[in-house]
């Protein structure tokens, strides 16, 4: 290695190119030159990359980044393409709000976007607790079957949507409370798995009890119907039908009658607009379950389930 | 520059400068089969999109089209959907075994006859001689000194290039658009910008390429002479140079004088000044070389003119140049076609052909494709039944609107509504009215009684009143039965 730079800018013979002047056991490098286009090419870049940071945002300064002299900026671009996409949308959103929602059934094309707009919403608002397919979990209703516990038309759901359900300060919230039997000392425990067979009876799981039935009329059909067919004025739920909110084994029920689980929805008008909430319910009436608004029936009478 | 070190190397450039082609005219059997072959391949690139092909109402009328917007190819008869893309697959593999084919059975004939750069190459080629003379003349300008006329000849030349370009570039895009309605929107300025990059990019293209750098692409740039190459053998048809017949090479009046000394070629370079790519070709076989056998003509031509026999450069395999060095006469080139490379390849390309003809007759004109909720997999619902969802999707192939027919098959019990429809309205059929050339989406729930099992079953769509026209899609209907397996 001493004599490295002995032999700098050697010629070599065979490619008449210098040499760097470095040597490793024998190898040498050629000093070739920069291909003339590559060198330009280089330069040409330079000169890019300095119009590019006068033109555009580039150096990373204290408090900001410098912000270029054509003042672009992506959120500039997001904002644009934003405002875009409001624009298009506009017509639909304000036919939307416009409309009173009992008669957007008679609107396929308005129903449509309606829908597809409830489903994005859905997404963002919604699947926390009733999950992305909008199946729910235990405690958590399952929007896509025929079971409603307020109302399945449009208008109901719509409703339901604006003032949600046990919401503390909304005057209209849908309310109601089930006593905690068991919990509060209103009913013995050996009425209560009595009452419970009866409830489980109803959907045939498990065999009728008359003391069972004596207890329930005292207690429940108050709410719940003499049939146990529910009510949808108060929210009860359907005790005849397999669809359980807070599961139907006889100790879940037994578990409900004594310390009562009851949902909670928060009412999202002020949370959302009244057109994504229009959205929303349109969403939620299309998943297969919605039924046809009433024709001016008692939100009291349960429609169509039959009872046992 | 060459002077020798002690290791005996040389300075070694791998850079070759370009040299100016400058080709003489020649007249003779190949020209004229290159003249045919390059007006039928010009007449089909430029007219084919204007050529119309009545569909109805329903469906462009253009013959030719590669709809990219709307995802249809139109060829005359038939449509291609996406989903048959197969097809158009196909034809690329037969394009390819077919090249295949034509390699091993006459050589580079793709090269030197049809090939775009080879047509459009010799088109420039003729422009040059149009405007600048022939050979000569050409090479007299190009050593003369930039003036005024020389500045003016170029200008006139190099705007009928971009004249041919712009033609080139601009028929491109007829392919992708209804061509009448394309040409008034490329005129008017109200064309999509595409077209514009795209007729920009390809006249851009052919100005360069067949303008200027011309047999360079076919040297250098082009992996073609790379593939055919390794596809040449001893019974490939290449254009050869008889040397055993043809070396030493002497003037007319050399060989009066001493006949028995020297061969048939008179030195005359013919052959080098016909050449498009500016070969040699009495150096032997080589990459530059594309077989279009102009200089044939011309040796033919000389061979005439000095009264020797014709064919000193000719077609022929490496078989035939052993066997008439030999004395032995050369195989027909006929009977070349007939061996077993080409017998296979004539095999698959055929294979394909008739599978993708057999696949087109009897390819149905309806499709159904389903696909199933499955978050959630199922609903149970408060009267005991299960419900499960589907998305389906039906196919009109056809130029007009079509009554199709859903029927659930298997499943028993089972009923099926759309979702713009209600429960109360189920039943086992459903029948719609499906858009000409459309995909037809439609929501499909399926209840099943309280105690059906997971199971699957089938979706059998079929088009009213045509008996052939159906498909089938089998599902899988979810239960809660079937949570422990």
């Amino acid at each position: 290695m001493a004599d490295n730079h002995k032999r700098a800018g050697r010629l070599d013979e065979a490619t008449r190119t210098e040499t760097v002047g470095h040597e490793w056991d024998g190898i040498e490098e050629l000093n070739t030159p920069l291909p003339r286009w590559w060198l330009w090419t280089f330069y040409a870049c330079i000169v890019f990359a300095i119009g590019y940071c006068i033109a555009y945002p580039a150096w990373p300064m204290l408090a900001r980044g410098t912000e270029g002299m054509l003042g672009w900026t992506s959120r500039g671009e997001l904002d644009k393409e934003m405002k875009q996409a409001a624009d298009a949308r506009a017509r639909t959103v304000a036919a939307l709000a416009d409309m009173p929602i009992e008669e957007l059934a008679r609107h396929p094309e308005l129903m449509r976007a309606a829908v597809a707009g409830g489903a994005a919403a859905f997404r963002i608002n919604c699947v926390q607790c009733h999950g992305v397919g909008a199946a729910g979990f235990k405690g958590f209703p399952n929007l896509n079957d025929d079971d409603w516990l307020w109302g399945g038309d449009l208008k109901a759901i719509e409703t339901t949507l604006i003032h949600g359900i046990r919401q503390p300060g909304d005057a209209a919230t849908r309310q109601s409370a089930m006593p905690a039997f068991g919990a509060d000392g209103l009913l013995p425990p050996e009425q209560i798995e009595q009452v419970a067979d009866h409830v489980l009876s109803l959907s045939g799981k498990s065999r009728p009890s008359t003391a069972g039935a004596r207890v329930f009329a005292d207690n429940c059909a108050v709410c719940h119907g003499p049939a146990g067919q529910g009510s949808r004025q108060f929210g009860a739920p359907d005790l005849t039908d397999p669809i359980w909110l807070d599961g139907g084994s006889r100790a879940e029920v037994i578990a409900q009658i004594t310390r009562p689980h009851m949902g909670v929805m928060p009412a999202w008008a002020g949370r959302l607009d009244p057109v994504t909430i229009r959205m929303l319910a349109a969403y939620v009436h299309s998943l297969g379950g919605g039924e046809e608004a009433p024709a001016a029936m008692p939100a009291s009478a349960p429609p169509a389930v039959p009872a046992p | 520059m060459d002077q020798s070190t002690a290791s005996g190397s040389t300075r070694a450039s791998l850079y070759a400068r370009h040299e100016p082609v400058f080709n003489r005219r020649i007249d003779g059997k190949f020209r004229r089969i290159k003249w045919a072959v390059m007006a039928l391949c010009l007449i089909v690139y430029w007219v084919t999109p204007w050529l119309r092909w009545d569909r109805g109402s329903y469906a462009p009328d253009q013959a030719v089209l590669i709809d990219l917007a709307h995802r249809r190819f139109y060829m005359f008869g038939i449509e291609i959907w996406p989903h048959e893309f197969y097809f158009v697959a196909g034809l690329l593999i037969m394009a390819g075994i077919g090249l295949f084919l034509v390699t091993s059975a006459v050589g580079r004939a793709w090269c030197g006859y049809a090939c775009p750069q080879t047509v459009w190459t010799d088109l420039f080629q003729h422009v040059d001689r149009l405007i600048d003379g022939d050979r000569n003349a050409r090479m007299r300008l190009h050593k003369a000194p930039w003036g005024p006329a020389k500045i003016a000849r170029r200008l006139v030349k190099w705007s009928i290039y971009l004249v041919i370009s712009f033609a080139t570039g601009g028929a491109w895009i007829f392919y992708f658009a209804d061509a009448p309605t394309l040409q008034h929107a490329f005129w008017t300025g109200t064309a999509d910008p595409v077209a514009y990059a795209t007729v920009a990019v390809l006249t851009a293209t052919t100005f360069v390429l067949g303008g200027f750098l011309r047999e360079q692409v076919c040297i250098y740039m082009c992996p073609w002479p790379r593939i055919q190459t390794t596809m040449l053998d001893e019974k490939s048809l290449i254009v050869t140079y008889k040397d055993w017949r043809g070396e030493p090479r002497a003037s007319v009046k050399k060989a009066q004088k001493a006949p028995d000394l020297y061969g048939d070629c008179i030195d005359c370079a013919q052959c080098v000044a016909v050449c498009p790519t500016g070969i040699d070709i009495r150096e032997g076989a080589q990459v530059g070389c594309i077989t279009c056998a102009l200089c044939i003509d011309a040796c033919d031509r000389v061979m005439k003119e000095v009264g020797r026999p014709r064919g000193l450069i000719d077609y022929a395999t490496l078989e035939d140049a052993e066997a008439e060095q030999a004395g032995h006469a050369p195989t027909r080139h006929r009977k070349l076609i007939w061996r077993p490379r080409t017998l296979v390849y004539v095999g698959a390309w055929a294979g394909i052909g008739f599978a993708l003809l057999f696949l087109l007759g009897a390819r149905v004109h309806t499709d159904l494709t389903v696909s199933k909720d499955r978050n959630p997999p199922y609903i149970l619902l408060s009267d005991g039944s299960v419900r499960n969802a589907y998305t389906l999707r039906l196919r009109n192939m056809q130029g007009r609107p079509r009554r199709m027919e859903i029927a659930l098959d298997g499943l028993a019990g089972a009923e099926m509504w759309a979702d713009d429809s209600r429960r109360a309205a189920a039943g086992r059929r459903i029948v719609r009215t499906v858009p000409a050339d459309a995909t037809y989406p439609l929501r499909i729930y399926v209840v099943a009684p309280q105690a059906t099992s997971g199971q699957d079953f089938v979706f059998r769509l079929r088009a009213l009143g045509e008996p052939d026209e159906m498909d089938t899609a089998e599902v899988r209907f979810d239960t809660p039965q079937e949570a422990t397996p």
